[in-house]
């Protein structure tokens, strides 16, 4: 192969993936605020701030699925039976979350069963994507190309954390994303959610700061020898300053920057990732290099991509412009 | 007891492909309807098209939905239950899955909002071209994911380096031998699935003088569509047969319940086959015809399965009675069509009770024949993944335990049980309110929005 498009993979996988946990995050964080919102107008309200969007949202799951597929197979053959049972819930989680937008404006008798459903299914979703995250940071037992480990190495204390932590880190998306969405009592209530899931986050954010060093060795020499520490402070230093802002944009009733700084949060958590396993891609085994398909799959694949992405993104913003503006109660066609 | 995992792998695979199959099969009918409909409405701008098209799309919303959450579990099945097939095919299959990611669930996902929630908020040709913009949508998605399975059935374009597919020429793997008549068998199966339904909605709507003059449009415009389409699907069919002869004919000899070679080959219509003793008992048979058709010659030869070693065929049963099935359901579904052109030419369709019902009742025939015709592919492709190339058996992820599989199942059967039902149930419902009403019920809706930063926008978009 006489161009190597494994760094340019990295990085569309990279936004991929990213684009997908703000994206369909804030959605999922709605979902499980909507538990805890009192009243049915506040709840058709949330339910339609993201009605138009979310399945857009989710399709972002399976491009990032397809393209790590494509793009990474062996990354995708070993990790995903890893996460059997995680991903298991998560789909079932998505499928109850997914369905529950048709179905609950449809039986007054059953809308709390579907209420429950809506509620229930993105936080399930959300803890098991966590959860997948947190088993890829903890490693796999590999035998040659194929998982060799059991469907339930995934329930260790680390995975666990990190799925309850994904939780919040959504939560504050999704409160966010009301801030930017409502008016009124309904704005004042997304802003003390927001204010409950920043504490939250920040400490998730710490906790796992500080154990993957102590855990991994070869983490904490990434960040800790000299000089990586003098390049990478900007890291924890930026994080830091986020959050501060994040703070202050909450108290001082801004309706956009929250939001954005939320975004910003979590590309840092994202970064700090992607320093310490690159460049594993099945980590602590096979890189970005030796999971890679053949230069002619991934030549192929880039080409669509390369022409598509700007015309699938031109599109995603139309139809968010379309839908701009506060939500009223009822926006619904039902 | 031990529980197999490649047992039940493959049975989870059938039960969620099988469920799933069957959005598509209506959705991609029905977007294409729906376009059809909002092209009306936008070159003649008469009410009624407008009224049928919303009634459709709300439908079309529910089962799109149900298509979406179900169709994102099935890549996720290849990682969880198939990942030494995905190790093996990676490089070859996954582009094209990719591709249909990147081309058509973008691209649905997208307009399907503003087709669903846009229709006051954005201009009447904006609202047509999301609902072409799905529809195309849909079709490339078939497109793709037929050339994925095509490429299973009849591999070419790959050279194999340790074991693993490696790709050669990508214009052969994605137009591999089987594509073309694949693409259009299924297209057109799911058009004329989706046809019946119409025509039973329709047929349901006017037996109760609902909406008559809608049910009316739709019966119509169903037979017109039917009456080209199901002779053209048998000819498809006939020409797929073709193909599978020529580059499947374990398959082929499976479907026709064919254990020993023959030449000139009788037409097996009946018989009970048992793959033990590789002999089908009580065969009812047609001299001949079986050449004719099948070779389309008077004596053509048809090799049997003995030609293969045993454990290379595929087992007989399911594909010889689901190929069945299948074929009966297209000659009733002929009768129906003719019938109803017939009756219309007399001017008699519309108050003809019992042809009216009996439109009603074979309104999902479409379904049966479609998860027919998969149980014929799929099943007959056995025991290979990729045909004559790679095993089942050595194609499911090795870290699985029977348990794993069996509780998964288990949830998956649990979930679809739940969902589906309600989902049926519920467009149901959405049929028995009728176009009208739900015109009514939304008209209330969106005229309760005083506060809408949105109604600057719907006031100026054109109403006509």
């Amino acid at each position: 192969m006489v161009l190597d498009l494994v760094p340019l993979w990295t990085i569309l996988i990279g936004l991929a993936v990213f684009y997908y946990v703000v994206f369909d995050g804030f959605d999922l964080g709605v979902g499980m605020l909507y538990g805890f919102v009192r009243g049915e107008s506040a709840r058709a309200t949330l339910m339609n701030s993201i009605a138009p969007v979310w399945d857009g949202n989710e399709t972002w799951l399976i491009f990032g699925g397809l393209g790590l597929l494509t793009a990474f197979p062996l990354a995708f053959t070993i990790i995903i039976p890893a996460v059997y049972f995680p991903i298991l819930m998560m789909l079932l989680a998505l499928v109850f979350r997914g369905v529950a937008f048709e179905f609950r404006f449809k039986h007054a008798t059953l809308r709390r069963l579907w209420d429950g459903a809506f509620c229930g299914g993105s936080l399930v979703a959300t803890f098991a994507q966590g959860v997948v995250l947190g088993t890829f940071i903890q490693g796999f037992k590999i035998d040659g190309r194929q998982f060799a480990g059991s469907s339930f190495d995934w329930l260790a204390p680390f995975p666990l954390a990190v799925g309850l932590s994904l939780m919040f880190g959504y939560g504050l998306l999704g409160a966010c994303w009301l801030i930017l969405k409502t008016e009124g009592e309904l704005q004042d209530w997304a802003r003390r959610a927001a204010s409950i899931c920043l504490i939250a986050v920040l400490a998730a954010i710490a906790g796992v700061s500080i154990w993957t060093p102590l855990a991994y060795p070869d983490i904490a020499r990434r960040w800790f020898s000299w000089p990586n520490i003098a390049f990478l402070s900007p890291v924890p230093i930026i994080t830091a300053l986020l959050a501060f802002g994040e703070w202050e944009a909450l108290r001082r009733r801004h309706e956009l920057t929250p939001f954005l700084i939320a975004i910003a949060l979590f590309l840092m958590s994202f970064v700090g990732i992607a320093i310490s396993l690159w460049p594993m891609i099945v980590p602590y085994r096979y890189t970005l290099w030796q999971a890679a398909s053949s230069g002619s799959t991934q030549a192929f694949l880039l080409i669509g991509t390369l022409f598509l992405l700007p015309i699938i993104l031109t599109y995603t913003a139309w139809s968010y412009w379309v839908f701009r503006g506060k939500v009223g109660d009822i926006t619904g066609y039902h | 007891m031990t529980l197999d995992p490649v047992l039940l792998s493959r049975v989870q695979w059938a039960w969620v492909i099988a469920w799933h199959i069957m959005l598509p099969a209506f959705t991609i009918g029905l977007a294409s309807y729906i376009a059809v409909l909002e092209g009306l409405y936008f070159f003649t701008g008469r009410e009624l098209w407008f009224r049928i098209s919303g009634f459709w799309t709300r439908i079309f919303a529910v089962s799109f939905g149900m298509g979406v959450v179900s169709g994102i579990i099935m890549p996720f099945q290849f990682g969880t239950n198939w990942s030494r097939f995905t190790d093996a095919t990676a490089d070859v299959l996954s582009p094209l899955m990719a591709y249909e990611g990147l081309m058509a669930f973008f691209l649905e996902s997208s307009f399907l909002g503003v087709l669903l929630f846009g229709r006051r908020l954005v201009p009447t040709w904006a609202h047509f071209f999301a609902a072409l913009m799905v529809a195309f949508g849909t079709l490339l998605s078939s497109f793709w994911i037929l050339a994925t399975n095509s490429w299973m059935q009849t591999p070419q374009g790959y050279t194999i380096v340790d074991g693993r597919f490696q790709p050669a020429d990508w214009a052969a793997i994605i137009f591999s031998p089987s594509f073309p008549y694949r693409l259009l068998h299924n297209i057109t199966a799911f058009y004329i699935t989706t046809a019946f339904v119409v025509m039973g909605v329709g047929a349901w709507l006017l037996r109760r003088d609902r909406a008559a003059d809608g049910a009316r449009i739709m019966i119509r415009m169903a037979l017109d569509l039917l009456i080209l389409l199901v002779p053209l699907q048998m000819f498809f069919g006939d020409q797929h047969g073709l193909n599978t002869l020529e580059y499947q004919p374990a398959k082929l000899a499976a479907i026709e319940g064919r254990y020993d070679s023959a030449q000139p080959t009788p037409l097996t219509l009946f018989g009970i086959p048992d793959d033990a003793a590789a002999t089908m008992h009580g065969a009812i048979e047609i001299p001949r015809l079986g050449s004719i058709i099948l070779t389309h010659s008077w004596d053509g030869a048809i090799k049997g399965l003995k030609e293969w070693p045993a454990d290379q065929r595929p087992p007989v049963g399911p594909p010889f009675f689901a190929f069945r099935v299948m074929v009966g359901i297209a000659c009733i579904m002929l009768i129906i069509v003719v019938v109803g052109q017939v009756l219309r030419l007399r001017g008699r369709l519309w108050d003809t009770t019992w042809f009216l019902r009996l439109c009603q009742w074979t309104g999902p025939l479409g379904f049966i024949a479609v998860i027919a015709g998969w149980v014929t592919t799929e099943v007959g492709r056995q025991p290979w993944t990729v045909y004559g190339l790679l095993r089942t058996a050595d194609s499911v992820s090795p870290s699985l335990t029977g348990a794993d599989v069996a509780w998964s199942l288990a949830l998956y059967v649990v979930v679809y049980l739940i969902m589906f039902p309600t989902g049926i149930a519920f467009m149901a419902g959405l049929v028995r309110r009728g176009p009208q009403q739900l015109e009514v019920e939304t008209a209330v809706v969106e005229s309760g929005l005083p506060h809408q930063p949105f109604e600057s926008a719907a006031r100026t978009a054109p109403q006509s």
